[in-house]
């Protein structure tokens, strides 16, 4: 599940080098348009079309308005940018549809399911099966999509080097939209899997940050990378929460994966699939 | 034409290293400084001096702080919060089991605890860099605060994890009404903020933004790295450890986890960012600014609706409040990287000059 | 006195250095010395090893074979991993084929910089201003602005470093390396870029140095002319290993350099 949100963050990052923070707001605005217009008793379908327009418009207006004018700029910049678009988007979303939190039902049980609890001791519910269904799906045809198809080329071509790209023939600006776009979407679908489990609330917003130490496990450019490290982070906090907890007071999960992430930066900074940043003179 | 340095010569390398080598900026700092601690307890009300002017100056002092370590050193952080909790809960625990101390020995020694932690989240800048080791510092935040609030001996047991801060006495001079205790935070900010300038204009201070902005030269004309940065994470975290204790005593009047949350390094940083990175005046411009912020948009929409009859709802007015702020960042990021601080340059620059165009 | 006498014994002893970068051999057993006072070229070819060959004295990369030796008051020392660090406390200091200034201060306190090895005081004693880091700091500034006349750049002593165009800001770079008083000068390519002027004044700075203080100096240089009229002796190297070595004319005459010059398979 923090593979899904570490997506939209590697898809960026390897489309325009920037570390997009604002990838946890964009969730949080896709679930919440959605659940409101569905509690205003759209149809899902209708909702959902209509919320990936929007985030679709949004890209486009994010590449519009941050992205063009900070272009050569140095990445540290483009990233606190992204923290002030993070701003501008929780507040927008909950100006226009309140700050209540909301549930958000997708017809998919989330209770774990006996028969495999009773025969391997594990607590996994339709509700993950389908999460991590639709994660490989997603993963698949994004993976298909950069290595395949002529516009993946280009972004890849894009993550790498902004001038050059420029200087081939590769418009920067349709790309740039397309990736926001994507990424988009993929919010979207992060946005209604976590908002379906744990309701669409403020604080999903605090995903973006979960999903750091996931994308430092597996490495900024990586797809396969994010989803690895989503389970590996995903697993180990729950992990450590149950065997460490009683013994220090609990709540470990608020900064383990964080320490997990300090530990690989110190040992492996590229993650498990990135690739090695050497410093040349 | 009133603002120009003509007839004001520098004869000696002393006079060039001055902080203010301008008369005219020299009256003016003076004047400040009566206006801040004479006029100001004078005439503003309470509710300035408590609400407002002792938040900025605490404020600009956590700034400072981060402005030392990203500013001018370069070293991305956003563990501010945890530092400053850290100077909070140390200042608390100082005063509360060694009384004799007194006061202001116990916010350095608070201080000098954040540094101490500082070092030790500093220690990965050894190996990464940038927007990697502000993910680093964020597990500091993250497990510092669970540390607060988990080990007993930081709250003194207390059974719901918030302090009541003692009242600050300096010599058996009580500080507890708005007006003396804005004074004191004047005070050490005044000062904390002059030790400040003169640090950075030193050999300290190149050193940092020699490792700012090319960490390899630096090294190689001699400059030490993990004596450079580990001290850039010592100081900045001293300056919001002692900010943090402020904001405990002279402010909140309670000590307690909740109010050094994430978001409120994030909110320092901003401070930062539009003040000016690697200023010190940047810092004070940059808190001002965001301390003064919601209290001027609420004014403008508390305006808006009487004219225009509109209810706006007090929700709906911090959520632009977030986004005014998000857009500002961005803003400034575009046009002015380098924030208020050198917008205030540039207005001093066309001050020489008028009221003549050029 | 003339050039040739004042140039005194071995400083610098490079012995069987070798280099590689993964599979890429950037040095190959290079060996050869530099004397005091003197002023040697390292030429080749491109992607010949020389910028190596001076991050390795100055030990920003480390040999996997072979030693650096520095003599310093009349005893060798040997170094197999030096850092860079203590390159510069033992008086080496160098400047960069694509300038190593700091971009964000100005030429005054980009050269300051460059005194850091001598300045004594404590940051403490820095934050209050009294005593020493201010007698400190006053002594070091006129010491700097003693360099910044020599150089000639008093006019920009003040403007943030990166707004100098490129002359300009090689001029600062070798301020900056100046200021550390260094015993020996690692220079690479100060003169790429730059038109026949500024190439003549920069070649008169280089000597100047070299007479007025004394300094050794070790250049990489691609321009022929330069390295005929300024160097002592010259180093040639070319794929990483050490061709000739001698004087600029022994050099030019060597049919193994022209060779390598003009590409000849070998």
């Amino acid at each position: 599940m923090y593979s899904l949100v570490a997506l939209g963050f590697v898809l960026i990052y390897k489309a325009s080098g920037v570390f997009n923070f604002a990838q946890g707001a964009m969730v949080f605005l896709a679930a919440l348009t959605f659940v409101s217009l569905v509690e205003r008793g759209v149809n899902f379908w209708i909702a959902l079309a209509v919320t990936l327009a929007v985030m679709v418009v949004l890209g486009i207006a994010i590449e519009k308005v941050v992205l063009r004018p900070l272009v050569n700029q140095p990445p540290i910049t483009l990233f606190m940018a992204t923290i002030g678009l993070t701003f501008v988007l929780e507040g927008l979303s909950q100006a226009v549809w309140g700050s209540q939190p909301h549930g958000l039902d997708l017809g998919i049980a989330d209770v774990p399911m006996q028969w495999l609890a009773d025969s391997t001791g594990m607590f996994i519910s339709q509700f993950d099966l389908f999460a991590s269904g639709i994660a490989a799906v997603l993963v698949a045809s994004l993976a298909l999509f950069f290595q395949y198809t002529r516009i993946g080329r280009a972004l890849r071509a894009v993550a790498d080097d902004h001038q050059a790209a420029l200087a081939v023939g590769i418009p920067l600006k349709h790309i740039w939209a397309i990736v926001w776009s994507v990424a988009g979407f993929v919010a979207l679908v992060a946005g209604l899997m976590w908002g379906a489990r744990n309701g669409v609330q403020y604080s999903l917003t605090f995903i973006a940050l979960k999903a750091l130490p996931v994308l430092i496990l597996g490495g900024f450019e990586s797809i396969p990378g994010a989803i690895i490290g989503g389970l590996i982070i995903g697993a180990s906090e729950k992990l450590a929460e149950v065997y460490f907890g009683p013994m220090v007071g609990g709540g470990i999960e608020s900064w383990f994966a964080y320490v997990i992430a300090l530990l690989f930066l110190l040992v492996r900074p590229q993650g498990l699939f990135g690739e090695k940043i050497i410093d040349r003179v | 034409m009133l603002y120009r340095e003509a007839g004001q010569f520098k004869s000696t390398y002393a006079e060039d290293q001055q902080i203010f080598p301008i008369r005219q900026d020299r009256v003016a700092v003076v004047l400040l400084l009566v206006v801040a601690f004479v006029v100001v307890p004078m005439v503003a009300n309470q509710y300035w001096l408590s609400a407002i002017l002792t938040p900025f100056l605490i404020f600009a002092l956590a700034t400072l702080g981060l402005n030392i370590l990203t500013g001018y050193a370069g070293q991305l952080s956003l563990g501010t919060a945890a530092f400053m909790a850290v100077g909070a809960f140390m200042a608390y625990n100082f005063v509360l089991r060694m009384p004799w101390l007194g006061v202001i020995p116990s916010f350095i020694l608070a201080g000098i605890c954040a540094a101490a932690v500082g070092i030790v989240f500093g220690l990965p800048s050894l190996r990464i860099k940038g927007f990697y080791l502000a993910v680093a510092t964020l597990a500091c935040q993250f497990f510092v605060l669970w540390a607060i609030q988990r080990i007993g001996w930081f709250t003194n047991d207390s059974a719901t994890g918030v302090i009541t801060a003692q009242s600050v006495e300096i010599l058996g001079f009580a500080f507890d009404s708005p007006e003396r205790k804005y004074l004191l935070t004047l005070a050490i900010v005044a000062v904390l903020a002059l030790l400040a300038k003169n640090l950075m204009r030193s050999e300290t201070g190149r050193a940092f933004m020699a490792v700012r902005d090319m960490d390899v030269a630096a090294s190689v004309i001699g400059i030490p790295m993990m004596k450079t940065k580990l001290l850039a994470f010592a100081i900045s975290s001293f300056y919001c450890g002692v900010a943090g204790a402020l904001y405990a005593y002279t402010y909140l009047g309670t000590v307690e986890p909740e109010a050094f949350t994430l978001d409120l390094s994030f909110r320092i940083l901003f401070m930062v960012i539009i003040g000016g990175v690697g200023s010190i005046l940047g810092s004070f411009l940059g808190a001002a600014f965001i301390t003064l912020l919601p209290i001027f948009l609420n004014v403008l929409f508390s305006a808006a609706s009487r004219t225009f009859g509109l209810e706006i709802s007090h929700a709906i007015v911090s959520n632009i409040e977030l986004m005014i702020f998000g857009g500002l960042i961005i803003f400034f990021l575009i046009v002015e990287p380098h924030g208020l601080a050198r917008l205030w340059q540039i207005t001093k620059e066309k001050l020489r000059l008028w009221p003549f165009p050029h | 006195m003339s050039r040739a006498a004042r140039i005194g014994e071995a400083v610098l002893s490079v012995d069987k250095v070798s280099l590689a970068f993964g599979g890429v051999k950037a040095l190959q057993e290079v060996s050869f010395d530099v004397r005091e006072h003197e002023v040697r070229a390292i030429i080749g070819p491109n992607g010949a090893g020389k910028s190596s060959m001076l991050n390795v004295i100055n030990g920003v990369y480390h040999p996997q074979q072979g030693t650096i030796r520095l003599r310093g008051n009349g005893a060798w020392r040997e170094f197999h991993d030096m850092d860079s660090h203590e390159a510069a406390s033992m008086g080496i200091a160098r400047t960069f084929q694509n300038i190593a200034l700091f971009k964000g201060m100005t030429v005054l306190d980009n050269v300051m910089t460059g005194r850091n090895l001598k300045m004594r005081a404590s940051f403490l004693e820095q934050a209050i201003w009294i005593g020493r880091a201010r007698r400190e700091e006053l002594e070091h500034r006129r010491a700097v602005e003693e360099i910044i006349d020599f150089m000639e750049i008093q006019h920009i002593r003040k403007t943030p470093v990166g707004k100098l165009p490129y002359g300009l800001q090689k001029r600062v770079e070798l301020a900056r390396a100046l200021a550390a008083e260094p015993r020996l000068l690692l220079l690479d390519e100060p003169m790429s870029g730059m038109n026949l002027e500024e190439k003549q004044d920069m070649c008169r700075f280089v000597l100047d140095v070299n007479d007025h203080y004394g300094t050794t100096v070790v250049l990489i240089e691609h321009d022929m002319g330069v390295v005929m009229d300024i160097s002592d002796r010259v180093v040639v190297l070319d794929y990483g290993r050490k061709i000739a070595d001698g004087t600029p004319d022994e050099v030019r005459a060597n049919q193994a350099v022209i060779d390598a010059y003009l590409g000849v398979a070998h």
